[in-house]
């Protein structure tokens, strides 16, 4: 009969474990899983980039329910545990008793919060779990002024967070400089200012006496007397292991769970793992040791012998942008000599701390490409006597080797070099498993788990298949843009700006096309990247381009076409509407359908009907909506103050005025916005590739959202107070997505490959940059912005027809 | 042979085609970069797409519905098991003749 197994707690480290368990002995158990949070387990590590906006929840989630299902785990999620009953064993939770053989806690750790007066106030947050990562976010969205209380790890990754989703952040920290316990002063100097040069405002040596206000968190009162306004408080000072359920049944406790070697609490039937536990006095937050936990526990539940020990961890700060690596004991103490190395220039500083020829301790900023390799030194106490005049120059240097090849470095490694530091997977490893048959990135994460939870060691995984594989391995990031070229489109882009080329003859002949003129695939993208950066001296081809872009109308499945009118913010008139019946009517258009867009669709046009549909509404004053386009659709918008009670802007005039701006500009796919006039989002407008909320105070510009086949809100690019700087950053914001991103990427896809800083460094604060990119664009509309049916009725009118019609000549 | 002049070859686009309307059907007549045309039945076997409202690149065309590829000069499918009908066509003093002899016959 199968033994019961519950487990308390469905966290990183017991999520591991029951990896293991139903992976070495899927038979061996019945197991029920408890978890206070209404989910599952999911990668907490990266929920600071969820907080940031770089990643979704979904993106996180380790396992769904059907991980769960295929193994038969019983899910009690969402439902809290409130006792232990050690005598019956049984686990007694809010919705009933589960008996148990065995019971595993995995209860994880508590924020700590600080006694002081208003910590129970709202808008007073921790920071620990997705609902606290969702508040954040929730308090983001209205904007305002944030203060974290505490500059470590935890406190950081928050500030840069919220300062992501366009705060005012203010880190509030008791030490002399930010995460002290990782980092020397002279590497917390480089972070804090760092971190100030991204706006977030840097206290130290400040201690909070209060919170402060009247129903809600107002502001943070400080000991010296200064006070800071915050709409929102994060609580990030520290954690300490969730040790009640323990406690009241009667385990041995000291600050966490006390456990032995193999996981064993003072019940051998109850173990214990990951940050609740207290082992030989030591407690765990990080998580490589928490993956050793749940490796020695599983092997303790299945009868073997297993002994879990301590080892170095490495830290990283998961800040898009900053870099740095601590790792050992760095602290000055006599008998220990530094190795310094600094490059002010570029920010970078490196410290070595060497103590009986041995290297104990490491601490890099800016640059931290050696740290892995620093790591393994110390972990292995490897003597350092012959490479130490050359130490702190790396792997390189220490053996000779004089270019700063990246692949001669992890080729210096050792096999017992620890490349992925979450999973702890050693190089040894790696290299067995490519050998083993796993050639590619996926098939390697899939074995080893390498890269597989933070995936800030992906660059060095994919050296290691470079270094083993050499000629075979082709690096996925590599994408040819078709089979015509080896070229990838980054490569085409570069070099038709800087060799120059403003052609397609030109691309074709310079870069070795393999074929004549190229397919389906490269022209259009070839013809939109020289007309992008060309706007003047190259002609537009429209035999390079998509049926719909060359007839200016939509292609529908029977080859007929669909016509849709520009109707600027969505507004119309009935002198429209009026155009609009009479053409559906003389030309018996079979259908008249409204669009998401706010638009009207003219359905089941016969190509040859085209010029004179677009006359007649050229009459009436319309144009293209370019609803065929890679390039502006439509502006959608509310009615915003000029009707809505809640209206905050005239989000209708500011849609019209971004419509007239942009209309006719190509992209390298299609561009829709949205502006709504309040937070309601009537417009919809953070699904949009660029949506603007308006607000009392102005402006929240979005950009990045996604409601096709992928779903995605905006990612927050700036809040501004006037609708005439909204409408050149969201010009420059255009500008910079004509000339940089890959045809067919929409923007949330270019913007996951640059960076929301990336993009934010150059439209919003760069203002140079911004003036230059909409000049830039205005140079580029001159040419572009006018009415392409119009056009198409006095140029190409007749190309719309059959060339010939033999059916009477046949018939005489 | 039976030539039928369909009109100036200028008023096909270079790297592009134009629809014939006959008795049978529909006829595309493609033009290449270089100086040569080519006529084949204007429907895509696949879901009846208008080819000649594809992109023509070399001597083949992409469908515009699902980017099914013909060799021009055969008829048939890359990559596909199906093929387009093909007819003569030539250029003769800057207009273009096609010969449907084979179109009408199969009609017939």
């Amino acid at each position: 009969m199968k033994r019961k197994l519950v487990v308390i707690g469905a966290g990183m480290a017991s999520g591991r474990m029951l990896e293991h368990l139903t992976e070495d002995a899927p038979e061996a158990f019945d197991i029920t899983l408890f978890n206070a949070e209404p989910r599952g387990n999911y990668n907490r590590i990266m929920l600071s980039p969820v907080l940031s906006g770089e990643k979704t929840y979904a993106e996180i989630v380790t396992h769904d329910d059907a991980w769960y299902a295929e193994r038969g785990i019983a899910c009690r999620f969402g439902e809290h545990v409130t006792r232990i009953d050690r005598a019956r064993k049984v686990v007694i939770g809010q919705r009933g008793e589960a008996p148990y053989d065995r019971l595993v806690i995995a209860t994880g750790s508590a924020p700590f919060i600080i006694p002081v007066p208003g910590r129970d106030l709202p808008g007073v947050v921790t920071y620990r779990d997705l609902d606290d990562t969702n508040a954040m976010i929730e308090a983001a969205n209205r904007g305002g002024a944030a203060v974290v209380i505490g500059g470590g790890l935890l406190g950081l990754e928050a500030a840069a967070g919220l300062k992501a989703r366009g705060m005012e952040v203010t880190v509030v920290h008791l030490m002399g400089h930010p995460m002290e316990r990782q980092l020397d002063e002279s590497a917390g100097y480089l972070l804090q200012k760092d971190l100030e040069s991204r706006g977030i405002r840097v206290l130290t040596r400040a201690a909070t006496k209060a919170i402060i206000g009247k129903g809600r968190a107002e502001a943070v009162l400080l000991e010296d007397g200064r006070t800071l306004p915050a709409d929102l408080v994060v609580m990030a000072v520290g954690i300490r292991p969730e040790t009640r359920l323990a406690v009241d049944a009667h385990l041995s406790v000291a600050r966490g769970i006390e456990v032995d070697a193999a996981m064993r609490t003072s019940d051998p039937d109850i173990l214990a793992l990951g940050e609740c536990v207290e082992f030989d006095g030591h407690l765990f937050g990080l998580v490589a040791p928490l993956y050793d936990q749940a490796r020695v526990a599983a092997d303790t539940l299945l009868g073997r012998e297993a002994r879990f020990v301590v080892r170095e961890v490495a830290t990283k700060l998961k800040v898009t942008g900053v870099n740095l690596f601590s790792a050992g004991d760095f602290a000055e103490r006599e008998g220990r000599e530094d190795i310094v190395f600094r490059d002010p220039g570029r920010g970078i500083y490196k410290r070595l701390v060497i103590e009986n020829d041995r290297l104990i301790g490491a601490v890099m900023y800016g640059d931290v490409a050696d740290g892995n390799w620093f790591f393994g030194l110390i972990r292995d106490r490897t003597p350092i006597e012959a490479m130490r005049e050359t130490l702190i120059f790396g792997p390189a240097a220490a053996q000779g080797g004089g270019a700063q090849d990246p692949l001669s470095a992890v080729a210096a490694l050792p096999p017992e070099a620890e490349i992925c530091g979450c999973n702890g997977v050693c190089k040894g490893a790696i290299q067995a498993a490519i050998e083993g048959g796993a050639t590619d990135l996926g098939t390697l994460r899939a074995r080893t788990k390498a890269s597989a939870s933070c995936g800030s060691c992906t660059g060095l995984v994919e050296q290691m298949l470079q270094l083993c594989l050499g000629e075979d391995f082709k690096a996925p990031t590599r994408q040819p843009i078709c089979g015509c070229t080896d070229l990838t489109h980054e490569e085409v882009r570069r070099l038709i700006k800087t060799t120059p080329l403003k052609s397609q003859e030109a691309v074709w002949q310079e870069l070795g096309w393999k074929t004549r003129n190229g397919c389906h695939v490269c022209r259009p993208a070839i013809n939109y990247y020289l007309l992008a950066d060309w706007p003047l001296e190259y002609r537009d081809d429209p035999q390079s381009r998509f049926v719909n872009e060359r007839r200016h109308a939509n292609i529908q499945k029977d080859g007929t076409f669909s016509v849709v009118p520009r109707m600027w913010g969505g507004l119309t008139n009935p002198r429209e509407l009026r155009a609009i019946a009479d053409v559906a009517e003389k030309y018996a258009i079979p259908t008249v359908k409204v669009t998401g867009g706010q638009r009207i669709d003219l359905l089941g046009v016969r190509a040859e009907d085209l010029p004179r549909v677009w006359a007649d509404l050229n009459a009436a004053g319309l144009v293209s909506g370019h609803a065929y386009s890679k390039g502006l659709r439509t502006v959608k918008t509310c009615v915003g103050s000029e009707w809505c009670r809640f209206g905050t802007q005239d989000s209708t005039g500011l849609g019209v005025r971004l419509e007239k701006l942009l209309w006719g500009s190509w992209t390298p796919h299609k561009v829709k916005l949205g502006v709504s006039g309040c937070p309601r989002n009537c417009a919809e407008a953070t699904c949009k590739d660029v949506g603007i909320v308006c607000v009392e105070s102005g402006f929240q510009i979005g950009v990045g959202g996604a409601a096709g086949m992928d779903v995605k809100a905006t990612e927050p690019l700036a809040q501004v107070a006037t609708e005439d700087e909204t409408v050149e950053i969201v010009t420059a914001f255009v500008q910079l997505y004509r000339e940089n991103a890959r045809y067919l990427d929409r923007p949330y896809k270019w913007l996951a490959r640059v960076g929301l800083d990336w993009v934010r460094a150059r439209v919003v604060e760069d203002r140079d940059e911004r003036a230059r990119l909409i000049e830039r664009f205005e140079i580029s509309q001159s040419v572009y912005r006018k009415d392409p049916w119009a056009e198409q009725v006095r140029r190409h009118a007749d190309d719309f027809a059959p060339l010939a019609d033999l059916r009477l000549e046949a018939a005489e | 042979m039976s030539w039928i002049d369909i009109g100036p070859i200028e008023a096909i686009p270079l790297r592009g085609a134009r629809r014939v309307r006959t008795p049978h059907g529909c006829v595309a007549v493609f033009r290449t970069d270089a100086q040569e045309v080519f006529a084949a039945s204007a429907a895509c076997p696949h879901r009846g797409g208008p080819l000649d409202e594809g992109i023509v690149h070399g001597t083949r065309v992409t469908c515009p519905l699902h980017n099914w590829v013909f060799d021009l000069t055969t008829g048939q499918a890359v990559d596909e098991d199906a093929r387009i009908d093909t007819f003569p066509a030539r250029i003769e003093a800057g207009r273009v003749l096609i010969d449907l002899t084979r179109l009408a016959n199969r009609a017939a």
